[in-house]
């Protein structure tokens, strides 16, 4: 029984409470670092690395955290591994440090992170939490890939720098500002619901 | 109102509660931090300091092997022997028969989003820039790291005019950014179009260590070359 609920914690973020798709939270980074694809899947993954180390905290501390100061708590915990991912990201190499560096601090103010922290983890065992993160954690960081990778091909006519047209190609620089961010999201919004009503009337 | 003595007792014990449990996340999180600060430092350092080492290779064309100076107390360039901390270093760059091609500036000034460190290569026989190199930005992602990427630009640091006066103590004309397509003067940064305040602070930052560097380097130019030990 256990088993199928845990399974159940890591499929809904996916799909279901997708963070970004169906609970529209973190938008700070979603609109400003998706504008690359290679960009936007290392955000996904250094936010993914932050919701699970500090729902695991959290989880682990719930009963020790007094509910009136929680909330400073869990920014602690949160900016804690943030501080984390901004060294090991430095240490493992200086150029995506270099094209991330700005947002990485960012993590710390994503309101997915804190939510998780506040909705799920501080309510629920160890194994739950760590499978509600990384539910939540993939399904941020597709929510990010897939905006990332259209701006990208719209915008710069690449995929992870790779030319996909003819040299003649004009590219949507609007689709690289953040104005193309919102477009993007709106669009991607727009097919998630449509594919999520259909299969409801169906 | 029944309820009010119950609730001061239960604040006044759960008060030490929230203090502990604040001090000890606090505790708890400094830790963290400091065991990952000091695990990563040593790989952070060389990594920063192999970027800055291929860097020179990037901004003086033509370089096999470099060398570090430093100004002593005389105020002359010697060659750095030891590692030291906390001076002004500058990289002198060799061809395959010992001959300079050049020496690589460090420099730094105000982006957009912080503090920008590039990296110059200046060449006294031609009394020019002939490379140059983004050591670290935070520019925004997709606009003001065109900086290291507009093809533009960077030819803009392939021959740019910083020749000295003819008292040989400032340059003859200021290295000045200018907006894009209105370049005339070899001595002018070409800015770009959608990066515009990343590409002039990088024109006004060389600008600004030129007029600084590059005067003392080409009076001292004989300390660079290399006396002793040349290739075979």
């Amino acid at each position: 029984m256990s088993a199928t609920t845990s399974t159940d914690e890591f499929i809904k973020g996916l799909w279901r409470e997708n963070p970004v798709f169906v609970q529209v939270l973190g938008m700070c980074p979603v609109l400003a670092v998706s504008n690359t694809a290679e960009n936007a899947l290392a955000m996904g993954l250094a936010t993914a690395f932050v919701l699970i180390m500090s729902n695991l905290l959290v989880s682990a501390l719930r009963s020790f955290i007094p509910k009136q100061v929680r909330i400073a708590c869990y920014i602690l915990i949160i900016a804690t591994f943030v501080t984390i991912t901004d060294y090991a990201i430095q240490a493992i190499s200086v150029e995506l440090h270099k094209s991330l560096g700005a947002f990485i601090s960012l993590i710390v103010v994503n309101c997915l992170i804190l939510s998780r922290a506040e909705a799920f983890a501080s309510k629920n065992t160890l194994g739950k939490s760590l499978m509600d993160a990384l539910g939540m954690g993939a399904g941020f960081l597709f929510a990010l890939f897939c905006l990332g990778a259209v701006r990208e091909i719209l915008g710069n006519g690449t995929l992870f720098g790779l030319a996909l047209f003819p040299d003649n190609f004009e590219s949507w620089i609007v689709m690289i500002l953040p104005a193309g961010g919102f477009f993007t999201l709106a669009a991607w919004l727009l097919i998630f619901n449509a594919i999520n009503e259909r299969r409801g009337t169906s | 109102m029944t309820e009010s003595p119950a609730i001061s007792t239960n604040a006044s014990t759960s008060s030490t509660k929230m203090l502990v449990a604040m001090v000890g996340i606090g505790i708890l999180c400094a830790l963290l931090i400091v065991v990952t600060f000091q695990g990563t430092l040593p790989r952070i350092e060389r990594l920063r300091a192999e970027a800055l080492a291929q860097a020179v290779f990037k901004v003086l064309p033509g370089t096999s092997q470099t060398r570090t100076f430093f100004i002593d107390n005389s105020g002359q360039f010697t060659e750095m022997v030891a590692e030291e901390t906390a001076v002004t270093k500058v990289y002198a760059g060799y061809d395959q028969q010992g001959q300079l091609t050049g020496v690589a500036v460090e420099a730094s000034g105000q982006g957009y989003a912080d503090i920008l460190r590039i990296l110059y290569g200046y060449q006294p026989q031609s009394q020019s820039i002939v490379g140059f190199h983004v050591l670290e930005s935070k520019e925004t992602p997709g606009l003001g790291d065109k900086i290291e990427k507009d093809a533009n630009f960077l030819a803009n640091f392939e021959q740019l005019d910083v020749s000295l006066a003819e008292d040989l103590k400032q340059l003859q004309n200021q290295v000045v950014p200018v907006k894009q397509g209105e370049k005339q003067h070899p001595w002018e940064v070409d800015g770009i179009t959608g990066a515009t305040i990343s590409s002039r602070a990088i024109g006004d930052i060389l600008g600004a260590s030129t007029m600084e560097w590059v005067p003392l380097i080409y009076q001292q130019r004989g300390n660079f070359e290399l006396n002793r030990d040349s290739q075979p």
